[in-house]
């Protein structure tokens, strides 16, 4: 069966190869991805093993060093850095492992930075940022600087900044780190819903078999390989978390 | 997008207040400069083509001595004219009036007011040749002057110390031992080419500033006026032969006095000006390029300083135009500042040396649009390199700095 729409995202023998000869350490090796529209996809694995790594070319901040990344079926190599600029603005949402905010910035002024780039106007941005704030419960904090919250609160604000601007895909590296687990799973649930409600597709890297318990698909990687990759259950999560 | 670039910029800039000042001294001591001088500059040309125009049409100044400005240097003493040069100038045809001068300083006193001034003894001829009007009262006529009768005209700075408001025609004022009597009052002049006061004066027939005030036949300068239709080199010709003839001064010897053109010496005085302010304004033009590399360098160091903001800017959606745009703004934003702030600090210079040096204070509103575009100008070339640098970031770099 040949399905006439090309996955949203797809990875052909995608390598990633940092430094050259001795110091040569190959983050992706070979990896063979497709993610749908409308996927929730887990990513697990021990630590170096080249999940950030990979989040990065979906993101389309770093290209493979070799093999083929298409995003919609376009080969991304091609485009140059401002259609990638593009491309990030307009499809896709940023949840970063190390929470990337503007330091000087207020709470509310770094979920408006992507819709400021979209060209939103300042009460649309203003109003949409509230919400968003709210939705991860934030609300009365707006006003305070990344260096006046929290780890879990900062890393809230990456979530509101990631969800404010509509994207078509949310790419979130280890969205629940810094959470306790009452939170986490609120978190969890308001991704689901985004996920069952507006279509959006999620990628997400966790630690933790219960937050990727939420997810549709589980993806496992190891020294820079696909080990394992499949349908969500209660068991292959626990076999998960025997193999981290 | 760039309205809100400007206020990006306003706030990085105010986050390093300190930084950002010293960034933009330069260009506010370049911008300064160039405003203050041109400023300045026009004003006192503004004010020599004044007092060119107040002395009425070709005057000519006779001074004993040679030629050149200042006193006249040591050794042989200088002779000096007297009534009898004067006249025979006066029977000249390519003049049309000549009058005499003799000065002191001296004070005047009326009632209980007196303050010292310069007298000025001259014949009837010496309000037209100068360009006087009268206020009120009239000029001192020829018989007072050869007769050197008691009489006076006054300044209106004169007036002003001795008589306040008052009209001073009629009045009785007293000179050393002369009871005089004002019959004239000067229209105001105001400052002249050296911004000496010009309305601080009392005029007084000739003969008797020498014979009650100096106590010697000495004339000191004698103005003349070259009559209509005659070129001023053949007036000035005609006035060289006659005193090298009276003064005895033979063949191949140099003149022992000197004829000066008043236009002459205004078009000299403003050539003097320009070339002064064209030299301040290539001063301040080098200072403006080292403001601009100021704030180059530190741009560059912003760039550096916020290599991650720039890389979450870039992985968010910004493309290197916007990254571009903002940092330029950035730079304008901060030169134009400099600008400004250097427009107000030049045009209070310019003020102030007005008020001191007697300058009109001219402003000109193209020199300071000019330099108001200057300024972005310096902005734009001198932060491009640095804004450009930080739109060429490779997102992924930029992140994972420091
Ligand atoms: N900039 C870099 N230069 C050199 N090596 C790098 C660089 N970034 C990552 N690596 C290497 O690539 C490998 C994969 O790194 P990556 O960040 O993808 O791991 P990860 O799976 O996200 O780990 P963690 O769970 O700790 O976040 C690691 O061995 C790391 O040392
Ligand atoms: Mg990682």
């Amino acid at each position: 069966m040949v399905d006439a729409t090309p996955p949203l995202i797809e990875f052909r023998k995608v390598s990633r190869i940092y430094g050259t000869g001795e110091a040569e350490v190959r983050a992706l090796d070979g990896v063979d991805l497709q993610i749908c529209r409308g996927e929730f996809v887990a990513i697990m694995g021990p630590s170096g093993s080249g999940k950030s790594t990979a989040m990065n070319i979906i993101g389309c901040l770093d290209r493979p060093s070799a093999g083929d990344y298409l995003f919609e079926g376009t080969p991304v190599q091609d485009l140059s850095p401002d259609a990638l600029a593009l491309l990030r603005r307009h499809y896709l949402g940023f949840v970063f492992q190390g929470f990337n905010l503007l330091p000087r910035s207020s709470a509310q002024e770094n979920v408006e930075l992507p819709m400021i780039y979209k060209g939103l106007p300042a009460a649309e941005r203003i109003a949409r940022a509230r919400s968003a704030l709210a939705k991860v419960g934030l609300d009365g904090r707006e006003h305070h600087q990344p260096s006046q919250l929290s780890g879990g609160q900062q890393q809230r604000v990456a979530i509101a900044r990631a969800l404010a601007g509509d994207p078509m895909v949310i790419l979130a590296d280890e969205p629940t780190g810094n959470l306790d687990s009452h939170r986490s799973h609120e978190i969890l649930l308001l991704l689901q819903e985004l996920n069952r409600k507006d279509g959006i597709t999620i990628v997400m890297v966790t630690h933790e078999p219960d937050i990727a318990a939420y997810a549709k698909r589980l993806v496992i990687f190891t020294d820079g390989k696909i080990v394992k990759d499949e349908p969500v259950t209660a068991a292959a999560t626990e076999t998960a978390a025997e193999a981290v | 997008m760039l309205l809100e670039a400007i206020r990006l910029a306003l706030r990085s800039i105010f986050r390093n207040k300190l930084r950002s000042f010293l960034t933009i001294l330069g260009v506010v001591i370049g911008v300064a400069a160039v405003i203050a001088m041109v400023t300045v500059g026009q004003g006192s040309s503004a004010q020599v083509s004044a007092s060119v125009e107040s002395l009425g049409s070709d005057v000519l100044v006779i001074r004993p001595g040679q030629r050149g400005f200042g006193p006249p240097s040591g050794g042989t003493p200088v002779r000096r004219f007297n009534l009898r040069d004067a006249d025979a100038l006066a029977e000249l045809t390519r003049l049309r009036a000549v009058a005499p001068q003799a000065t002191s300083s001296e004070t005047v006193v009326y009632g209980n007011a007196n303050t010292s001034t310069s007298i000025t003894g001259t014949n009837e001829a010496w309000a037209e040749i100068s360009g006087w009007t009268f206020a009120s009262g009239r000029n001192l006529t020829a018989n007072e002057a050869r007769s050197g009768a008691a009489v006076c005209v006054i300044g209106q700075t004169v007036r002003e110390k001795l008589f306040g408001a008052a009209d001073p025609v009629g009045q009785q004022i007293r000179v050393k031992a002369i009871a005089c009597q004002v019959v004239g009052l000067l229209e105001e002049k105001g400052a002249g080419s050296f911004g000496q006061d010009q309305d601080d004066i009392v005029v007084m027939p000739i003969r008797l500033v020498q014979r009650r005030l100096n106590g010697n036949d000495d004339v000191s300068t004698i103005q003349a006026a070259v009559a209509d239709n005659v070129p001023t080199e053949a007036a000035i010709a005609q006035i060289e032969d006659l005193m090298r003839e009276r003064r005895k001064i033979g063949f191949g010897q140099e003149d022992d006095f000197s004829v000066t053109d008043m236009k002459e010496l205004a078009s000299m005085l403003n050539s003097v000006n320009s070339v002064l302010s064209g030299m301040l304004s290539s001063v301040a033009a080098v200072s403006l390029l080292v403001g601009g590399i100021g704030i180059m360098n530190i741009m560059l160091v912003s760039v550096t300083e916020r290599t991650r903001e720039i890389g979450i800017r870039l992985a968010i959606g910004a493309t290197g135009r916007q990254v571009l745009t903002q940092f330029l703004v950035e730079a304008v934003v901060l030169s134009l500042m400099g600008g400004v702030i250097g427009i107000l600090v030049g045009l209070a210079l310019a003020w102030g040396a007005g008020v001191f040096m007697a300058i009109p204070f001219t402003p000109s509103a193209p020199v300071i649009a000019l330099a108001f575009c200057f300024s972005a100008v310096v902005g734009v070339v001198f932060g491009y390199f640095p804004a450009r640098r930080a739109a060429q970031m490779d997102p992924i770099e930029a992140l994972r700095h420091q």
